[in-house]
C-alpha cells in the first residue's frame, strides 16, 4: 500500500512536469509570443518591444526561460500579473473562494441527485422513471451549459424575479443567506450536465452489481431488500464511481468557466477569460498550473480513497 | 436410519413439489422453464436433481428459495416446505423463511461472497437478517460456525476478506453462512462444479457429514453423475423442464429406465485403464520436444521489496510424436494452462527449449515465429467467448488463412470441407455464432484451428464448459480428426476421466512440475506418485464404479 502510493505520487509529479512544458511551449508558440498584445499598438516601436523583451527576459532561449519559470514556481514565485502588477498567486487566491464555493455546491448536488437517479433507474429498469431519466440525461448532455444559464436567468430572474441574475452577493448585504440565494442558480446549472453523466454511470455500475452472485447470496440469507440494495449493491457500485469523481473534477472546473461568465461569478473561470483577453500570460500560465495540480491531486485522492475502501487493494 | 419422532406422513417430507410449472418470458426457446414437475425430499435425505444445461434444475431451486427474477413466474402447482405452502406467499414471509428454514449455497464461491465485507460480517449477516442474537453472541456463533466447516484459525478467519481465501475455503464460508440458523433444508446448486477435484471431494464430504450430524434434508443440484453416485439417496432426472425419471440412487444409476437417463449415464466419462490403441497415422517422428521449460511470474517491485515470485512452470520436459495425444492434467494453479500458453508462444518462457519439428521456437522473435504459428493452433475453453459474435462462421474460418495469403476461393472451399468434417451443415458458413449451441460452437472452434492444416493442436480445457453428452461427442470428433489428419495434440484438462478417454500419455502436473507421466493404465491403476494417487482417489463416483469395471472385465 505505501509502495503503491509512492508510485502514484511519483507518476503525478512527472505528469505535472509534462503539463507545464506543454502549457509553456504552447503559450510561447502563439504568434508574437507574450508580446502579441502590443502588435496593434501604434505607440510601440520595434525598439520598444526589444527593450521590453530584454527587461522581461523574453529574448533568452525557451529552455532557459522554462527552467527559470519552473524554478521560481517551486519557490512560490508564480510571476507578476501584466494587468495589475500583483503577484499571480495573490490574484488567483482572490478568486479561489468563489470558484470553490460554486464547484463544491454543484458537485454535492450532482453526486446526490445523480446517484439517486442512477440507483433508481437500475432497480426500476425499463420503467417510466428510467426512460425519463435516460431522455433527461441526453437533453442535459446535448444542450450547452450557457443556454441553461440564460434560460434560467430569463425565467427565474426576469420573469419570476425569484433569484438574482448574477454576482456572488448583493452589495451591502453579504449575509450567508444572501450568498446562498445567489448560489442556487449557478450551482444547479453547472450541476445539470454532471447529474446526467453521473446518473448514467451510476445506473450501469448498479446494474453490474445487482447481477453479481453475492447479491443473490445475500437474498438467500433472508437479508431485506433494502439492506441488500444499500449494503451489497450500492457499496460495490460506488467503487468505480470514486475514480469517476476524480476524473470529473477538471470538467467541473471547465464547466465553471462558462457558468461563471454567464452569472458574472467572480471566480477563476472569469479570471481566466479576462486574463486571456488582456494577454496576461503569467496569470494564464498560473491558472493552467493551478488547474493541472487540482486535476492530478483529484485523481490521486480518488486512487487513495479507492485503495482505502477496497480491501483487495488496501491489503494486497 | 433416522428415528424420526413424527409419524404424520406430511412431516416426513421436508419439501414437496407438486405439478410445478414456471413460465419463461415470451420469445424464449420454450414457454416453460419447468412444466408440471413433482418430487419429494424426504426428511434427513439427500435428493440429487440432475440434468444438463437448460434442464430447469436451477430454476427449480430458485423457485423453492423464492429467488426467481421478476420476469419469470410460477403459473401452476404447489411447493410445501415442512408442510407450509410457499407458492403465492408474500415477499416478506418468503424472506423470513430464507436462511432460517431453507438455505442455499451456490456454484461459484469466487463471486458468491461480497468482496468488500469480511467473512465474519457476512456470516453475521445471516443471523442479523432474522434479528437473532446480540452482536456478541452472533460473533461467538460465527466463529463456531467457521470452525465447524473446517476452516483453519476461525477467530482470525472471521476478520479476513474473501479475496484472501481459496475457492474451497470460500465454499466453506458459504456453507457456514447457510448453516448459521440451522435450517431444516439446504439447497446446494452445483456447489462443487467450480472446484478442483480434491477440493470437491472434501466439500462433498463436509456436506454429507453436516447433513448426517444435523439430520438436515439436502436438495443437491448437479450435472455430474459421479457426484450423484457419491452423495445421493434419491435422484430426480430432468430434461428440458420435465422430470423424466426419479427413484433411489441405486435404481437410477444401476437400472435407468428412461432413454435420456441411459444416454446421460453412458456419456459420463469413466476412467479407463485401457490404453488407447495407437493410430495408424501415428508416426515415430517427434513433432514436439520440450526440454527444461521454465516460467516464473513476477509481480510487484524488487526495488521496494514487494516482489512476489510464482514459479508457474518448473523444468518441464516431454516429447510428443506425430498423431499422438498428450494429456496435461492438474488442478488450478498447477501450471497446466501456463504450459499451453508457452507452447503456443502466447507467452515467452524464462528458460528451456521448445523444439517444434526440430527447430527451437523458444528464443524466436515474433516475426520469425509468425510463419510457424499457423502450424500450432489452439482450441479454447469457452465456445461462447471465443467466437466473434459479429462475424459469420465463414468469416471466422477464413479470416486467418486469407490474412496469411491464402486466396479467398480456396479458403472458402477448405472452410466448407472442414465444416463437413466437424459434423456441421455447410449452410453454417453464412450464419452467426449465436445461432449455434455450445457444442456446435466448439465444433466451429475446432474447424477454425484446422484451417491452417496445423501439425500441433493445443486444446486448453476444450470440453470443460460442455454438458457430458456434448462432451462425449466432441471427444469423439477430436479422435476422428486425429485419425484423419494425423495431427498431434496437447490436451490440457482438469478432468482425469476426460483425459483417460482421449490421451495416449498423461502428464500430471503439480505446482509447475510434471510429477508423473505415463499411459492411462499406469496413471490410474498403478500411480507412482502420491499426488497422482490422491487425484485418482478424489474422482467422484469412481470408487463405486471401479469394482464393477474390474468384475466386468475380470
Amino acid at each position: 500500500m505505501p509502495a503503491f502510493l509512492l508510485k502514484r505520487f511519483a507518476q503525478s509529479i512527472v505528469l505535472l512536469v509534462i503539463v507545464s512544458i506543454i502549457g509553456f511551449v504552447v503559450l510561447n508558440l502563439i504568434p508574437g509570443g507574450p508580446l502579441a498584445q502590443f502588435a496593434l499598438d501604434p505607440g510601440m516601436t520595434e525598439a520598444d518591444k526589444a527593450r521590453l523583451a530584454e527587461q522581461l527576459g523574453l529574448n533568452r532561449p525557451l529552455l532557459v526561460q522554462y527552467f527559470d519559470w519552473a524554478w521560481r514556481l517551486l519557490q512560490g514565485d508564480w510571476g507578476i500579473s501584466f494587468r495589475d502588477g500583483n503577484p499571480v498567486l495573490t490574484v488567483i487566491s482572490r478568486h479561489l473562494f468563489a470558484t470553490f464555493l460554486l464547484m463544491g455546491s454543484s458537485t454535492v448536488i450532482a453526486i446526490a441527485i445523480g446517484t439517486w437517479i442512477g440507483i433508481r433507474g437500475a432497480t426500476h429498469r425499463y420503467s417510466t422513471f428510467d426512460y425519463a431519466a435516460t431522455v433527461g440525461a441526453m437533453v442535459a448532455l446535448s444542450i450547452p451549459t450557457f443556454w441553461f444559464g440564460l434560460i434560467g436567468i430569463y425565467v427565474f430572474s426576469l420573469k419570476l424575479g425569484w433569484l438574482p441574475a448574477g454576482n456572488m452577493y448583493s452589495i451591502g448585504d453579504g449575509s450567508v443567506l444572501d450568498y446562498l440565494h445567489h448560489l442556487i442558480m449557478p450551482s444547479v446549472v453547472l450541476a445539470l450536465v454532471h447529474i446526467a453523466v453521473w446518473s448514467r454511470y451510476m445506473r450501469t455500475a448498479t446494474l453490474d452489481a445487482i447481477s453479481q452472485e453475492f447479491v443473490k447470496t445475500a437474498r438467500a440469507k433472508g437479508v431485506t431488500e433494502r439492506r441488500v440494495l444499500m449494503k451489497h449493491v450500492v457499496g460495490n457500485a460506488l467503487l468505480p464511481m470514486i475514480t469517476l469523481a476524480g476524473v470529473q473534477l477538471p470538467s467541473i472546473l471547465t464547466g465553471a468557466l462558462v457558468t461563471e461568465t454567464v452569472f458574472t461569478w467572480p471566480g477563476m473561470g472569469r479570471l481566466f477569460l479576462d486574463s486571456l483577453g488582456y494577454s496576461d500570460y503569467p496569470v494564464v500560465m498560473g491558472l493552467l498550473m493551478f488547474s493541472a495540480i487540482l486535476t492530478i491531486a483529484g485523481n490521486l485522492v480518488a486512487d487513495i480513497v479507492v485503495a482505502l475502501v477496497d480491501p483487495r487493494i488496501r491489503l494486497a | 436410519m433416522t428415528a424420526s419422532p413424527q409419524t404424520d406422513d406430511s412431516h416426513e417430507l421436508a419439501l414437496s413439489v407438486r405439478g410445478l410449472t414456471v413460465n419463461l418470458p415470451h420469445g424464449m426457446e420454450r414457454a416453460h422453464a419447468v412444466e408440471d414437475i413433482s418430487f419429494d425430499l424426504e426428511r434427513g435425505k439427500i435428493l440429487c436433481v440432475i440434468g444438463e444445461s437448460g434442464s430447469g434444475k436451477s430454476v427449480t431451486a430458485n423457485t423453492i428459495m423464492g429467488l426467481l427474477p421478476r420476469v419469470i413466474g410460477v403459473s401452476a402447482g404447489s411447493i410445501t416446505l415442512n408442510g407450509l405452502e410457499i407458492v403465492g406467499m408474500d415477499a416478506e414471509s418468503l424472506r423470513s423463511l430464507r436462511g432460517r428454514v431453507v438455505s442455499m449455497i451456490f456454484q461459484d464461491p469466487l463471486s458468491a461472497l461480497n468482496p468488500l465485507l469480511t467473512v465474519g460480517a457476512q456470516v453475521d449477516e445471516a443471523m442479523r437478517a432474522h434479528g437473532i442474537g446480540t452482536q456478541a453472541s452472533r460473533r461467538k456463533r460465527a466463529v463456531e460456525l467457521l470452525d465447524e466447516v473446517g476452516l483453519p484459525d476461525p477467530a482470525l478467519m472471521y476478520n479476513q476478506y474473501p479475496f484472501r481465501l481459496s475457492g474451497g475455503q470460500r465454499q466453506r464460508v458459504m456453507i457456514a453462512m447457510a448453516l448459521a440458523l440451522e435450517p431444516s433444508i439446504l439447497i446446494a446448486d452445483e456447489p462443487t462444479t467450480a472446484l478442483d477435484v480434491t477440493t470437491q471431494a472434501q466439500i462433498l464430504e463436509l456436506i454429507r457429514d453436516i447433513q448426517r450430524r444435523k439430520g438436515m434434508s439436502v436438495l443437491f443440484i448437479t450435472h455430474d453423475f459421479g457426484v450423484v453416485a457419491e452423495i445421493a439417496d434419491n435422484v430426480v432426472v430432468m430434461e428440458k423442464g420435465h422430470v423424466v425419471e426419479q427413484g433411489t440412487a441405486d435404481q437410477v444409476l444401476k437400472a435407468p429406465e428412461h432413454p435420456y437417463t441411459k444416454r446421460l449415464i453412458a456419456a459420463v466419462p469413466h476412467l479407463t485403464d485401457k490404453d488407447r490403441p495407437s493410430l495408424q497415422s501415428a508416426g515415430s517422428d517427434t513433432v514436439l520436444k520440450v526440454e527444461g521449460l521454465t516460467k516464473t511470474y513476477r509481480s510487484g517491485s524488487a526495488l521496494l521489496r514487494t516482489q512476489r515470485v510464482v514459479p508457474a512452470v518448473r523444468d518441464v520436459s516431454f516429447e510428443l510424436a506425430s498423431g499422438r495425444t498428450l494429456g496435461v492434467v492438474g488442478e488450478s494453479g498447477s501450471g497446466k494452462s501456463s504450459l499451453g500458453r508457452l507452447l503456443t508462444k502466447l507467452m515467452d518462457c524464462d528458460g528451456g527449449r521448445i523444439l517444434f519439428e526440430g527447430r527451437d521456437i523458444a528464443p524466436m522473435a515474433e516475426t520469425e515465429f509468425r510463419p510457424l504459428r499457423q502450424r500450432i493452433q489452439m482450441i479454447f475453453q469457452d465456445p461462447f467467448a471465443s467466437l466473434n459474435p459479429r462475424a459469420t462462421i465463414g468469416r471466422i474460418l477464413t479470416v486467418g488463412p486469407t490474412a496469411h495469403g491464402m486466396p479467398y476461393a480456396k479458403a472458402r472451399e477448405d472452410a466448407r470441407a472442414l465444416l463437413d468434417l466437424v459434423g456441421l451443415d455447410t449452410g453454417a458458413y453464412g450464419r452467426y455464432p449465436h445461432e449455434f449451441s455450445g457444442g456446435q460452437r466448439q465444433r466451429i472452434g475446432i474447424a477454425r484451428a484446422l484451417m491452417f492444416e496445423p501439425t500441433l493442436l493445443v486444446a486448453d480445457e476444450a470440453v470443460s464448459a460442455l454438458d457430458v453428452s456434448i462432451q462425449a461427442q466432441i471427444l469423439e470428433l477430436l479422435d476422428k480428426v486425429q485419425r484423419e489428419t494425423g495431427i498431434s495434440m496437447v490436451f490440457i484438462t482438469h478432468d482425469l476421466r476426460v483425459a483417460s478417454q482421449i490421451c495416449d500419455d498423461i502428464a500430471v502436473m503439480q505446482r509447475g512440475r510434471i510429477v508423473e507421466m505415463g499411459p492411462p493404465s499406469q496413471i490410474f491403476l498403478n500411480p507412482k506418485s502420491d499426488y497422482t494417487r490422491e487425484l485418482v482417489a478424489a474422482i467422484p463416483g469412481e470408487s463405486s464404479n471401479r469394482p464393477e469395471l474390474a468384475a466386468a472385465e475380470g
